[in-house]
């Protein structure tokens, strides 16, 4: 029993409260913003702590006992997902500060934002099938208003093709969530781990976990499933886009992670072809990911594009079901949300410099503002791979399990498609950052510093600590890799798991 | 809405469906009712004066902000979940306090904290929504 577990649900929370009880004034609120994550990031670090040197954590709300009453469950994934949400509440909190208008201020920016950070770290630490679904309730409402937040008739629009299509995910995940019930009886995902493989109907089993595959896959927008997300990501101000690209994304991996290691497995569903439609989809992501990057010319269009061809990495890695394999899949994303953001991030400066964001009408970066496009080549060549970055020991591990485990034709594909995002990459930095000052430039551009007057270096701050830790990850790889493994075995011998949260069986 | 049965039926009902409400709401913990059901009846009262009077009028008896009632209800909510951890217990662990005045015996909890919360998210969000699409 750890007591603390509940804190990474309950800060944002109170946060969030106290933000709407003092809605009318705008510093009180940002304050609160940056306090409230900075405690999250606080607790977070404790509870990391307790993991790190006792094993898995647990907490039985209310004092209900598993099976029957709502866990909370810490392991080493869920920690590195907690620590990694933390971390982007932080630099978003700051990033905030500049970025968001008065008017969204005004109609609950804050409180939304604690409240979607809040629904992210309920579904990391639920340990209950039906509560990670309340969770994933949680994040779509908030995420759906910050999404719409301003009106503007592009953002609706990317905003009702998000909403439908999470709510059919979510829809297919309750069917998914019944009929696990109608199954088992328990809903409990410790206990659900112990009966499922004792279920004798396996052709049920898989059906169900195919309705999970869709719904996370939704969630997390794999191929076939992906098409809703280049069409909202790209609509809300810059400190949203990169939230929601860099977290949201990922819940659905982690959901995938998590189901597919603990309760949809070879055990349960008898079911071998199980990892290699999860392989092809894998595959089909990350090709077609990159290849909608590619002919798009809208920056944040591109990575949104990138998202999905990102997720294609995680999605194999998992798809290889080797302790490797899941260690590279953690380890990229954790890697990938500091790159995806950052990159989202750097485009709002060069927006708010150039006035734009289609790279056809951009230019000069480089020229005048040639710190702001180190940081840009540091993220990008995070995100396809280079050494000694982040991007290159996630990509280098997935490599290595994929060639361990002979599965010679993914791997190529992953080494190929890591080529074509350089190649989406570049076409930014040619026009962006080397093309030639556009003729219809704001008339600031290459006279306010990006430190001084003009307040630019709040945006700045974030961009500097995310680039940072992409160095130091990519530098000091040694560590986070080992947790990353201490994470990958620990899901792939659930009975530590299932002793943890149901007691000795 | 000018009709003077609705205005005098009005002035007559809003007493009496916010006294039910908390009748409602007061009995939940043994019986049927509690915070939600509470809360609802209770936005009715307001609803119907809104209907009646106009949203300003509805709004001046209300007093408080739809969305103030949201977040101190919020704020209950979470209180209320938070007090067993002081006595290292897991979070939303009831906790009950008897009082003996001898006449008539006093249960506070937790729980009740926690329905005094949802009562008030509920009129909150209910009013608001009320409110927002009347004005509109």
């Amino acid at each position: 029993m750890n007591g603390m577990l509940v804190l990474p649900v309950a800060i944002p929370l109170i946060t969030a409260t106290l933000a709407l009880l003092f809605r009318k004034s705008s510093v009180l609120q940002r304050w609160f913003g940056i306090l409230g994550m900075a405690a999250l990031l606080g607790s977070v670090m404790i509870l990391f702590r307790d993991v790190y040197t006792d094993g898995i954590q647990v907490l039985q709300l209310g004092t209900w006992a598993a099976p029957f009453g709502i866990t909370l469950v810490a392991d080493m994934l869920t920690m590195l997902m907690l620590g990694i949400s933390a971390i982007m509440g932080v630099v978003i909190g700051i990033y905030s500060l500049y970025d968001i208008d008065k008017e969204r201020e005004r109609f609950g920016y804050y409180p939304l934002l604690h409240i979607l950070i809040m629904g992210v770290n309920g579904s990391f630490l639920t340990g209950d099938i039906f509560n990670l679904y309340v969770w994933f309730e949680v994040m779509l409402i908030a995420s759906f208003i910050l999404l719409a937040l301003g009106n503007s008739k592009n953002q609706l629009q990317g905003a009702l093709k998000y909403v439908f299509i999470n709510l059919f995910s979510s829809l297919i995940f309750l069917f998914g969530v019944a009929m696990l019930y109608g199954m088992t009886g328990t809903l409990n995902m410790a206990d659900l781990a112990v009966r499922l493989p004792m279920v004798e109907n396996t052709g049920l089993v898989t059906t169900t976990a195919m309705l999970f595959m869709v719904s996370f896959g939704i969630k997390a927008a794999v191929f076939p499933l992906f098409f809703w997300l280049p069409a909202s990501y790209h609509t809300p101000p810059v400190a949203i886009s990169a939230i929601f690209g860099g977290l949201l994304t990922k819940v659905g991996v982690y959901a995938l992670i998590r189901v597919f290691t603990l309760l949809f497995t070879q055990d349960s569903t008898h079911n071998e072809y199980l990892h290699t439609i999860l392989l092809w989809v894998g595959g089909f992501t990350m090709v077609i990911g990159v290849l909608g990057a590619a002919s798009h010319m809208e920056f944040r269009k591109i990575l949104s594009f990138h998202i999905v061809s990102q997720i294609g990495y995680m999605i194999m890695g998992l798809a290889f079901n080797t302790a490797m394999g899941i260690m590279g899949a953690i380890f990229y994303v954790l890697h990938n949300i500091l790159a995806k953001s950052n990159l989202f991030l750097i485009s709002g400066i060069a927006q708010r410099l150039l006035g734009t964001f289609e790279l056809k009408k951009m230019g000069g970066l480089y020229k005048h503002y040639p710190f702001l496009a180190v940081l840009f080549l540091i993220s990008a060549f995070a995100l396809a791979g280079f050494p000694p970055l982040s991007g290159f020991w996630a990509k280098l591990s997935l490599v290595k399990a994929g060639l361990s485990i002979e599965q010679y034709v993914i791997t190529g594909v992953a080494i190929l498609v890591g080529l074509l995002t350089l190649f989406s990459m570049t076409k930014i930095w040619l026009s962006a950052f080397w093309g030639t000052v556009p003729e219809e430039t704001p008339e600031h551009f290459g006279k306010i510093p990006l430190f001084g007057a003009g307040k630019l270096y709040i945006l700045m701050i974030p961009v500097m600590i995310i680039a940072g830790l992409i160095i130091a990850v990519g530098l000091y790889a040694q560590p986070l890799l080992e947790l990353c493994m201490t994470a990958a075995e620990q899901l792939l011998d659930p009975s530590v798991y299932i002793e943890a949260v149901l007691g000795p069986q | 809405m000018k009709s003077l049965i609705l205005h005098t039926a009005t002035r007559l009902m809003i007493g009496v469906l916010v006294l039910f409400s908390l009748f409602l709401f007061f009995r939940g913990h043994d019986e049927p009712g509690g915070g939600f059901i509470g809360g609802l009846v209770g936005a009715g009262a307001f609803t119907l004066y809104a209907i009646a009077f106009g949203t300003e009028a509805s709004r001046k008896v209300l007093r408080v902000h739809p969305i103030t009632l949201i977040a101190i209800g919020l704020l209950s909510l979470v209180v209320s979940g938070l007090i067993p951890m002081f006595v290292a217990e897991p979070f939303l662990t009831g906790k009950w306090l008897f009082i003996e005045w001898g006449a008539f015996d006093t249960k506070l909890s937790t729980p009740l904290l926690f329905d005094i919360g949802v009562y008030l998210c509920v009129v909150g969000f209910i009013v608001t929504v009320i409110f927002s699409l009347e004005e509109e």
